[in-house]
């Protein structure tokens, strides 16, 4: 579902944040992505949301090389990705059901459907209850739930997390964790970058680890 | 059925994609949600959406309100716009049957198109109607005003011409003077044509400065929303999806701003009407003030949302690709 290809990634300012990286995730997967803060976690994160393009090398996402994927065609292929963030990225100024409408408003689905999916994508994360609510007066494990609702509620074949579970408690981070796991299991491939080693060893997953933009474990499956 | 598929098979979608007579429905859900939420957010900021409108109204009102007085002078001056005239004064002794006889001569000429003889006694009764100086006149003891016949040259004679057949006639044996009393008006189309230039280049440069400051506005609302165009970027929306609402608050700060600048004229015109109605009455015209009509308040507040939108544009081109997502 996704592979990279000898990918290197260096920035302008000479930093190497990828070195000839090779892994392929598998559909149906659930992959840890793990190593230090610059090891090159987000940046594989980036390159697969198409923030940016590798110096070397090549990325598929599937079965597309990401390549041949231009400028007018990004925001078509990230609809194709959910994405869940450590900031969480929520438009504090509109409820939590406009803040998961927001992925189907843009690409275009009718407001019944909307409505429907919405609250589908809010009863999965346990915040029927809320979708009035304004963000901010939400805790912060609630936030996260909301940040995931929306990443999932287009119903992607790929979920990516930055850091998930970064502001959270460990019970908090586990529940995090559970859901992921259930989206995996109805068929959807998640790649999740982590640094709480503590908290993914103890899940019986694949763990790709980075280390200064060299994979060193995890290649395969 | 084959057909959608093909399509879609075409833009790339996924099984979980709208088709694409939802989509369009969605499309254009989403001009009108994008229009009603700036319509919402321009109305929740009153105070500085007023003064945009202001602003945009006053810069529109000023060129527009010149045009409509250019427009009224020109209404005005339009019963006197007739080809130059040329007023032919008869030797003094020379009687009215000679005169009439002359008017008849004359118009015989091919470049005049029209005469008409007006007897001293007919001059005096219509100068002491008009001039107001009836009892002065009354008591003159004799007639100060010559024959005279008035002359109106064929359409085609250009200026030089008319002043050659001037001269023709002041070169008759029976003529005192022949005068081309329209120089005037030659003149005030000149000076109407010249402020109509000067409108024009004050407009222009006035229609510049309202699409630069809508401009400006626009690109300060998209700085406030910056986190949140990431975020719309992030999750797969398109720079289109993104300029939408700007594109609408242009709008409606453009429609707002023309639709005052068509009350500034109409209240500038109602506040002069009572001293231009005072003014004509006493010239004992009919002359009446034109205002812009619905028709031109309509076209104002219409130019308004054009220049809303452009400028709008000028921001939204330049600024919103530039944001991404970091």
């Amino acid at each position: 579902m996704i592979t990279f290809d000898r990918v290197s990634k260096r920035y302008e300012e000479g930093h190497d944040a990828l070195r000839e990286v090779s892994v392929s995730i598998d559909r149906d997967e659930l992959v840890f992505l793990t190593g230090h803060s610059g090891a090159g976690k987000s940046t594989m994160l980036r390159l697969i949301m198409l923030m940016d393009r590798p110096s070397r090398g090549q990325v598929t996402v599937d079965g597309q090389n990401l390549a041949t994927v231009r400028p007018r065609g990004v925001p078509q292929h990230r609809r194709n990705i959910g994405v869940v963030f450590q900031n969480h990225q929520l438009l504090f100024d509109r409820t939590v059901f406009d803040n998961v409408a927001l992925p189907l408003i843009i690409a275009g689905y009718d407001h019944r459907e909307v409505g429907r999916r919405v609250r589908a994508a809010l009863d999965k994360v346990g915040l029927l209850n809320r979708e009035r609510a304004m963000p901010l007066t939400l805790s912060g494990g609630e936030q996260q739930r909301v940040g995931i609702a929306r990443a999932v509620v287009g119903k992607p074949k790929i979920l990516l997390a930055d850091e998930p579970t970064g502001n959270l408690d460990p019970i908090l981070s586990a529940e995090i964790m559970n859901l992921f796991e259930a989206f995996n299991q109805v068929g959807v491939t998640v790649l999740i970058a982590s640094h709480d080693l503590i908290l993914i060893s103890r899940l019986q997953h694949r763990i790709i680890t980075l280390q200064q933009g060299r994979l060193v474990t995890g290649s395969a499956p | 059925m084959g057909r959608r598929e093909n399509l879609r098979r075409k833009e790339g979608a996924s099984p979980s994609e709208a088709n694409l007579r939802d989509r369009y429905h969605g499309w254009l859900q989403h001009h009108r949600l994008s229009a009603a939420d700036s319509l919402l957010r321009v109305l929740d900021n009153l105070g500085p959406s007023l003064l945009t409108w202001l602003v945009i109204g006053i810069a529109l009102a000023l060129p527009v309100g010149l045009n409509v007085s250019l427009d009224n002078v020109n209404d005005l001056s339009a019963g006197w716009d007739s080809p130059a005239q040329i007023s032919v004064f008869l030797q003094e002794g020379i009687s009215a049957d000679r005169g009439n006889q002359l008017e008849i001569e004359l118009g015989a000429r091919e470049d005049i198109a029209q005469t008409q003889f007006v007897s001293r006694e007919e001059a005096l009764a219509e100068f002491s109607t008009l001039s107001g100086f009836a009892d002065v006149l009354a008591s003159l003891q004799k007639n100060p005003l010559p024959n005279l016949i008035l002359i109106t040259p064929t359409d085609n004679l250009q200026g030089s011409s008319v002043s050659a057949l001037r001269e023709s006639i002041q070169g008759m044996p029976d003529v005192a003077e022949a005068v081309l009393d329209m120089e005037w008006l030659q003149r005030l189309n000149r000076i109407m044509e010249l402020s109509r230039r000067l409108v024009m280049a004050i407009g222009l440069m006035l229609v510049a400065g309202v699409l630069l400051i809508l401009g400006n506005t626009i690109r300060l609302a998209i700085e406030n929303r910056r986190d949140e165009i990431v975020i719309v970027k992030l999750v797969g929306g398109s720079n289109a999806f993104v300029r939408r609402p700007f594109l609408y608050t242009g709008l409606w700060y453009g429609v707002g701003g023309g639709g005052l600048a068509a009350l500034l004229v109409s209240l500038s015109l109602w506040y002069l009407e009572e001293p231009v109605g005072n003014l004509v009455l006493l010239y004992g015209s009919g002359f009446q003030l034109r205002g812009l009509g619905v028709m031109g308040a309509l076209n104002l507040i219409t130019l308004g949302g054009l220049l809303g939108l452009g400028g709008a544009w000028l921001a939204v081109t330049r600024h919103i690709a530039s944001i991404e997502p970091r």
